[in-house]
């Protein structure tokens, strides 16, 4: 129980990586709040699943690419769990297309919600951590973000900008014990490599020496230790769940 | 409201110095320790305490505990 009676708040917990997540976070004793922007049916769902007589857990849907929304988020949190330790920005889109059929519009959208929504939450969640003089903030970037990736110009843009702003704000906050990382996943089974065919998926497998794609568990349990006061020395960071695609 | 006993209150609170070492000429970050991120706290401070808005160019000419309750007593009319 790394996380006893912590409080987090995970954006975009219903799915895949972020729900695995909130899952870890909750295991060790976290309570968390997250959000979510389709299905108030799966944030129910989750709500009810992972919620325990000492952990709670509640879903909040709110557009990540709001800052208004945003502030509602932390405060709905501050009013159901009295404080918050720990940010982890994970909700984000992909609008595939090679650069030349890329529109403005899957351009900034994809920016907005991968990019700036790292903005938006970590400043909503400044002052409490300010004030508190600690906090955890994980930034979920990705291995694409460091070596580029063809047909993903505005996805690749925004995950190296995550890490760019992770970096920033780690040196801004750190004299305020705020440690601000990242995890850097690569190929995991999730909604969005499903769409990946069979071709595409041996192509991935064999440059990634341990042969499998990765589980979002995998991406979680590095979200954990950049969590929990293991990982109190390490700001600024990017750490990569990739199979060892690389190095 | 007395701007000077706020003022002192929001700098103890947010700098962790003793009351005997604000004094009007003591500068924030000479004197006071204060880094960047403090006097933006205390800015935010001041703000929320006298619920008025200050402009990052009038925030940046505040480098003294007098310049502070100068500033502050100008802005309520004082």
């Amino acid at each position: 129980m790394k996380l006893h009676n912590k409080k987090a708040i995970v954006t975009g917990g219903t799915r895949g990586i972020g729900k695995a997540i909130v899952k870890e976070l909750v295991d060790n004793g976290c309570n968390v709040v997250f959000t979510y922007h389709s299905s108030d049916e799966t944030a129910k769902k989750i709500e009810k699943e992972f919620s325990t007589e000492n952990v709670k857990v509640y879903g909040i849907k709110a557009d990540a690419t709001s800052f208004t929304q945003a502030e509602e988020v932390v405060k709905f949190t501050l009013e159901k769990f009295g404080s918050i330790d720990i940010l982890v920005n994970n909700a984000g889109i992909t609008k595939d297309n090679l650069l030349l059929r890329m529109s403005e519009t899957d351009f900034d959208a994809v920016i907005n919600a991968n990019l700036k929504s790292v903005f938006n939450y970590t400043k909503a969640i400044l002052k409490p951590f300010l004030s508190q003089k600690f906090g955890k903030i994980v930034n979920i970037s990705s291995v694409v973000g460091i070596i580029g990736n063809p047909g993903q110009a505005n996805y690749v843009a925004s995950k190296a900008g995550v890490i760019g702003l992770t970096k920033s704000n780690a040196k801004e906050l750190a004299s305020r014990n705020i440690n601000v990382n990242c995890v850097a996943p690569g190929f995991i089974e999730t909604d969005m490599t499903e769409k990946l065919n069979e071709q595409q998926r041996q192509a991935i497998l064999s440059n990634v020496p341990i042969k499998r794609l990765g589980k979002p568990e995998d991406v979680a349990k590095a979200v954990l230790f950049l969590s929990s006061n293991d990982s109190d020395y390490i700001t600024g960071q990017v750490i990569i769940v990739d199979g060892g695609l690389v190095m | 409201m007395d701007v000077e006993a706020k003022v002192k209150e929001i700098i103890i609170d947010k700098l962790g110095v003793e009351e005997s070492q604000i004094k009007p000429e003591a500068s924030f970050t000479n004197d006071l320790g204060a880094d960047s991120l403090d006097i933006v706290e205390l800015v935010m401070g001041f703000e929320s305490a006298f619920n008025i808005s200050i402009p990052d160019e009038d925030a940046e000419k505040i480098s003294t505990v007098g310049d502070a309750i100068k500033y502050l007593k100008e802005k309520l009319g004082q």
